[in-house]
């Protein structure tokens, strides 16, 4: 029962990724979805290493931007008839990039966790992509390199000329690198992953080397971010410098710890709430950045195991059947908050505006006149007083949705 | 070349006296609290955007003095109602808070002062050149970062090892428990020494924001430098972060200057490759040209054959 009830989660997960495009098959959400596709492999990869391993990397761009090039090379390749197959498996050749890279600088890099990685990690970023810039032939300096993914050989008559054709081979590619990587964490090396991340010396103990069990997880995550980086160079069919540099690195680390490092499906979250918010927001407020700098740093403050780690704190709640006797707490906080959102939102936007007369929500405030900012004030530092008085209620009430009755506990006893 | 030699020091000296005031604060806090401070150059940042606008209104002086008593605050307030919260959660999260506050500060900066570069003058007293060799200027400006980094360096020196207030911070980073039962409040000594290293990283701002150029990715340019001088010179020792500034501020110094390479490897060693060789961007390269990697190579060399840095002892 409880293997098909797992079963149907990853068949639903398989169903709902071919089904996107049936939804909305224009040409910005298809490339949302593609986005997200790359994102998703990414994020997963890089929660082998920090979420399963503990290991902290602040170059994990390295691996997705070299399988990246080497996919490209392989495309330019398909164009000059050197190789000839269907692009379909272009992702594997930057995954076995990537996990070439990881074996190589993880035979020395994995010896200790902590600091020491993070910063082995960071400084390896660095010198990769400055030598990007240094070695022109293969990282082809600022402007990268680009190739056509039309040339390989058709497959089932389709020529791969639109980003939709590209996105079901990108579902197909997530959903098998999902598997796998799920499957990892029930491995042997998965688990002993998980020991060494909480407790390296009690490991060695029981006789496993902790720097074995952190390189194998270390290449792994080179693999899969290797593909992930193969499925850029698919879906762009270029790329450069700055795909592996310490930025995409930093993002990638924002992607797990926002949607939660302790959850397989956490940096799924993320890199889905990420990609949208990147892609959507972006459009309407050249602010975005900054709102994504305050929702992480927030995060960390106040959900330091991320959105799932939210989601997963109602279990007990949701168990016990008490989950609806929040709703109405939730909704009496929420609203002041929204609307204090709403407030800073304006106002932060209001102070950035060139324009005299800012357009925000259907309304049009004059950003000159002192009234307006006095209103958006009130209004902001209202709501916020709002939000503080309602939270009372609201720990209340999860306090009562919390406890457990006596007598459960007396069964458990 | 004897007076490229004697410049290509000089600048070095500038650089690594000016990486020093950064890396000072970072392996200071780093040694109370156990946690690197990836903000630590936003905070030199913001020192280069404080003073810039203080200069605006009130003149050079005045920047020098005001702008890292601000960043020193501010540093306060990030330890006392930021990192305090976040060490519950264990130094993971305490990396990653200091990296999403790195992040929030750039993009504040750019909201506020918006992203071109700052056009942050240099005092006009210090306007002159100090002293002319070979036909070259010095200038007094730099003459003065050199004086005021040796002038922290020496006071920072004397206050941890002389005054009492130094004892107490030393004792703190080695037996916080035993400090506190002695009576003395350790988290106020935690934010006071947080609050005075990001203060130093706002005066190593203040004063290179007129040669370095004042724009946002300011603090990307030397924060991963920083980080690779407190691994080299180990963690937590000031002594190795002091030698180990001086190191990279003069290898990148003579790297630059030199105008050797690979060429010149390959002739005197007698060998020659083809121009289609698929290596030759590795056989043509030259000294300066690698010179902003030769940091991150050492980097990774040290941790490699020793982990613990040139000065530290900290075993993890």
């Amino acid at each position: 029962m409880a293997m098909i009830k797992k079963l149907s989660v990853w068949i639903a997960f398989l169903l709902v990724m071919l089904a996107l495009p049936q939804f909305s098959d224009s040409i910005l959400s298809v490339s949302i979805y593609n986005q997200m596709a790359i994102a998703i492999i990414f994020a997963l990869s890089y929660n082998m290493l920090l979420g399963q391993g503990g290991m902290l990397s602040f170059g994990h761009a390295v691996y997705f931007g070299l399988g990246g090039f080497l996919a490209v090379h392989t495309l330019i390749m398909m164009e000059f008839e050197t190789v000839y197959f269907s692009i379909i498996w272009i992702p594997l050749v930057g995954g076995l990039f990537g996990l070439l890279a990881a074996i190589f600088i993880g035979s020395f890099s994995t010896h200790k966790a902590g600091t020491v990685f993070a910063m082995i990690s960071l400084g390896i970023g660095e010198l990769i992509a400055a030598s990007s810039l240094i070695f022109v032939g293969f990282f082809g300096g600022e402007a990268g390199v680009s190739g056509d993914r039309t040339f390989g050989p058709p497959l089932f008559g389709v020529e791969f000329f639109q980003d939709v054709e590209i996105y079901y081979v990108a579902a197909v590619w997530v959903f098998i690198a999902t598997v796998f990587m799920y499957l990892f964490t029930q491995t042997p090396a998965g688990r002993m992953a998980n020991a060494v991340r909480d407790n390296p010396e009690r490991a060695e103990f029981i006789g496993y080397s902790a720097r074995r069990v952190r390189f194998i997880s270390f290449c792994a995550s080179g693999l899969f971010a290797g593909i992930a980086g193969g499925l850029f160079a698919l879906n762009y069919e270029f790329i450069t410098e700055e795909n592996l540099n310490a930025a995409t690195s930093g993002r990638v680390l924002l992607m797990a710890y926002i949607g939660g490092l302790g959850y397989f499906i956490g940096p799924i979250l993320g890199a889905v709430i990420l990609t949208l918010m990147n892609s959507l927001l972006s459009n309407y407020s050249d602010l975005w950045m900054l709102y994504l700098g305050i929702m992480f740093l927030l995060t960390v403050l106040f959900l330091p195991r991320g959105f799932a780690g939210f989601i997963m704190m109602h279990q007990v709640a949701w168990l016990k059947g008490s989950l609806k006797n929040l709703a109405l707490p939730y909704l009496i906080t929420c609203i002041p908050a929204i609307l204090f959102l709403v407030g800073a939102i304006g106002m932060l936007e209001m102070s950035h505006s060139e324009d005299a007369i800012f357009h925000f929500l259907g309304m049009e405030l004059d950003t000159s006149s002192t009234i307006t900012w006095l209103a958006a004030i009130i209004f902001t530092l209202g709501s916020l007083f709002a939000t503080s008085k309602s939270l009372p209620q609201l720990r209340d009430a999860w306090e009562e949705a919390n406890t457990i009755p006596e007598v459960v506990k007396e069964d458990e006893s | 070349m004897l007076e490229v030699f004697i410049f290509a020091t000089l600048n070095g000296l500038v650089t690594g006296l000016l990486l020093f005031m950064l890396a000072s604060g970072l392996t200071l806090i780093f040694s109370m609290m156990g946690v690197l401070n990836f903000a630590h150059a936003s905070f030199y940042m913001l020192g280069a955007y404080f003073a810039y606008s203080i200069s605006l209104q009130f003149g050079f002086w005045l920047g020098l003095i005001f702008a890292p008593l601000i960043v020193g605050c501010l540093g306060a307030a990030v330890e006392r109602y930021g990192l305090r919260r976040v060490h519950e959660s264990g130094h993971v999260a305490e990396l990653v808070f200091t990296f999403g506050l790195a992040f929030l500060i750039e993009e504040a900066i750019q909201f506020f002062w918006g992203p071109d570069t700052k056009n942050y003058q240099s005092p006009d007293i210090l306007d002159f050149p100090l002293f002319t060799l070979f036909g070259q200027e010095f200038s007094a400006y730099r003459g003065f970062m050199i004086g005021v980094s040796v002038l922290i360096f020496i006071g920072l020196f004397r206050v941890l090892t002389r005054s009492r207030i130094g004892i107490i911070i030393q004792a703190a980073i080695t037996h916080p428990n035993t400090v506190a039962n002695l009576g003395h409040n350790v988290p106020l000594i935690f934010m006071g020494v947080f609050g005075v290293g990001t203060a130093l990283a706002g005066l190593a701002g203040v004063i290179a924001g007129p040669v370095l150029t004042t724009f946002p990715g300011m603090a990307i340019v030397l924060g991963s430098i920083v980080f690779v001088i407190v691994v080299i010179g180990g963690l937590g020792s000031l002594a190795g972060a002091f030698i180990a500034s001086l190191l990279i501020g003069l290898l990148q110094s003579y790297a630059i200057a030199s105008d050797v390479g690979m060429p010149d490897l390959l002739n005197f060693l007698g060998v020659s490759f083809e121009r289609d060789h698929p290596l030759n961007d590795l056989w043509t390269m030259t000294l300066p040209q690698i010179a902003p990697i030769l940091p991150f190579l050492l980097l990774v060399l040290v941790l490699i054959f020793r982990p613990t840095g040139l000065m530290g002892n900290r075993e993890e």
